[in-house]
């Protein structure tokens, strides 16, 4: 069989289209799927992220480098899991929460390509024990949701908003 | 069905009742939050452990945390692998908890199955993986595989409760919910509550500045990842799919069409899902994904009302030789199931089948997947005679529907109404 747009080997999308009142099915190869927004094969969910990570190599690539002592920034390894960027730059995957503070030089501009962003601006994680700052941060994150379920007038949800903002205010000590 | 325990017997299934809004053309809506506890090493890091410590946490705080109460949790070295693929099938747990497919399933069999792989770093709906593999459809996947789950993988399963807890995958917990529908407040008011209780019993790992840690760059901040699959033939058949598509890339949201190995289209679904987790509040991006999936709505359905009215009799014929086929077929691959039910599901959302229900096609969905028909038949299954089960199960849901009476001809285009459906 032959895609019926180029003549090319190897169809890999049948299409069911509809024209003129008439269906018929276009057999396509993947370029000419492509080209009509059927994405037979859809980019890898990180092309983005691996893109990012292959651009990091140059810096982290060699041993040669440092070796010849002009390496600007040694190796640096996780003091927690021991994972170094070599081995998060071939992953992709950090290895423990400790891993953050170690790459947090080169993850800040990782995360500005993939996310757009560095600063997280959603819930304020509340630890079990917490300080009065971390309190006062939580809090401030319960009333802004309780805001929003009042203008959708989700009165359920308030409640327990309203519930939750009351408890974490009298555990103050 | 006999001896599944609670948890897992009804586990994934709470979305099939089509009670959501826009049920008939969104079929579920899922999320999931990715968390990692203090003071253990995670994803391909964590040695067995950290992942037996942090497991054993996790059943501590399941007997505490209201929203678990009940639950079973299951490790899945201890479920036997039938048991362990129709959670997968269920999109409760991923492929990657079980140890199969690596990081990544991309290309996509079963809509229900495979790409979505729930939440995991596999697909779409958590979308944190950088390789790319081709996809196992449900049909070559192997069903007898013995299980190479990590010690420590396991699965949280409340009862009668459309949330779960993947643990020890990428990140030490997956917090997951599925509903009906198009339904992200509800989803998130569900997974939000539970973060919150469960955060209270496991000191999550959380970064001032970079939010809640994960073992993926593209996961951290809120750990986000919420995701609707849509039934859009609409929108292939007028061939505006594409354009829709890059218009949701351009506003940061990911979509995958779900197809079959290089064959048919398969069944017209799409997953869409926000592509992004940090810098935006977590009412942010599920707003945003709200109202984008509500324009892609509006979009399919005016591709069908065009479809109807240029195209009526193609359309109908479409729907009833989809119909006619389902409900007599003696074999059915899961790839011409898919298909004929695209065409099946766009004529009940039309009401040119009346009688049948949006269920009824979601349960045929769930049900035609290979471990759930041997599941149902008690026993291993040859590709063969998985065509014939399938086909049997239709044949019964349907008949089970009745009488689906055949409608005047929406578009007016074709003078002769349908004949009459020997039904029964």
């Amino acid at each position: 069989m032959t895609c019926d747009e180029c003549g090319g080997e190897n169809p890999v999308v049948h299409l069911t289209v509809v024209e003129d009142n008439e269906t018929r099915t276009l057999h396509l190869c993947a370029t000419c799927a492509e080209a009509r927004g059927v994405h037979g094969n859809p980019l890898p969910e990180n092309f983005l992220l691996a893109g990012v990570l292959a651009q990091l190599g140059g810096e982290v690539s060699g041993e040669g480098a440092s070796r010849g002592g002009a390496s600007t920034s040694p190796h640096p390894a996780c003091p927690f899991c021991g994972l170094t960027l070599r081995g998060f730059k071939e992953t992709g995957r950090l290895g423990c929460p400790h891993c953050w503070s170690t790459f947090e030089k080169q993850l800040r501009p990782l995360l500005n390509r993939v996310q757009g962003a560095v600063q997280h601006v959603g819930k304020v994680y509340l630890p079990p024990d917490p300080s009065a700052s971390e309190r006062e941060k939580r809090l401030e994150g319960l009333r802004r949701k309780l805001d929003r379920a009042v203008e959708l007038e989700d009165f359920e949800r308030a409640a327990e908003l309203r519930d939750q903002i009351r408890s974490l205010r009298k555990a103050v000590p | 069905m006999s001896d599944l325990s609670p948890g897992v017997a009804d586990a994934g299934l709470h979305w099939l009742d089509a009670s959501g809004e826009h049920a008939d053309i969104v079929l579920s809506t899922r999320m999931r939050l990715a968390r990692n506890l203090q003071g253990f090493a995670f994803g391909p890091r964590s040695r067995v452990n950290d992942r037996t410590a942090v497991l054993r946490r996790v059943r501590a705080a399941a007997e505490t945390v209201q929203p678990l109460k009940g639950a079973s949790v299951e490790e899945l070295r201890a479920l036997p692998p039938h048991r362990a693929r129709l959670l997968l099938e269920r999109r409760v747990i991923s492929r990657e908890l079980l140890g199969e497919g690596g990081h990544d399933s991309g290309g996509v069999g079963s809509p229900l199955s495979s790409g979505s792989s729930a939440g995991s770093s596999a697909g779409l709906s958590a979308g944190s993986s950088t390789g790319s593999s081709t996809g196992t459809s449900p049909e070559s996947a192997s069903l007898d595989a013995s299980t190479l789950a990590a010690e420590g993988a396991a699965v949280v399963l409340p009862p009668a409760s459309p949330v779960s807890v993947m643990v020890n995958e990428e990140d030490h917990l997956r917090l997951q919910v599925l509903v009906s529908g198009l339904d992200l407040h509800e989803a998130w008011n569900q997974i939000d509550l539970l973060d919150e209780e469960l955060g209270q019993y496991l000191p999550y790992a959380f970064h001032p500045e970079f939010g809640f840690l994960t073992s993926c760059p593209t996961n951290v901040g809120t750990g986000l990842r919420a995701s609707v699959l849509l039934h859009l033939p609409g929108l292939v058949l007028t061939k505006e799919i594409g354009k829709v598509l890059q218009g949701l890339s351009q506003v940061g949201l990911t979509f995958r069409g779900l197809f079959g190995e290089g064959s048919e289209v398969v069944g017209n679904f799409f997953q869409i899902s926000n592509q992004t987790t940090l810098g935006k509040t977590e009412e942010d991006l599920v707003d945003q994904l709200d109202a984008m999936v509500r324009q892609v709505i509006q979009v399919e359905l005016q591709a069908r009302h065009r479809l109807l009215s240029h195209a009526g009799a193609v359309t109908e014929d479409k729907v009833w030789r989809g119909y006619g086929l389902l409900r007599y077929a003696r074999s059915l691959s899961f790839e011409e199931l898919m298909n004929l039910l695209s065409g099946v599901r766009l004529g009940v959302s039309l009401k040119l089948l009346p009688g049948l229900r949006v269920y009824a096609l979601n349960k045929v969905m769930m049900f035609t997947q290979p471990a759930h028909l041997e599941e149902a038949a008690g026993r291993a299954l040859s590709p063969a005679e998985r065509d014939a089960h399938r086909a049997a199960y239709v044949r019964r849901i349907l008949l089970d529907e009745g009488r689906v009476e055949g409608s005047t001809p929406a578009s007016g285009t074709d003078p002769t109404p349908p004949p009459e459906e020997p039904a029964s």
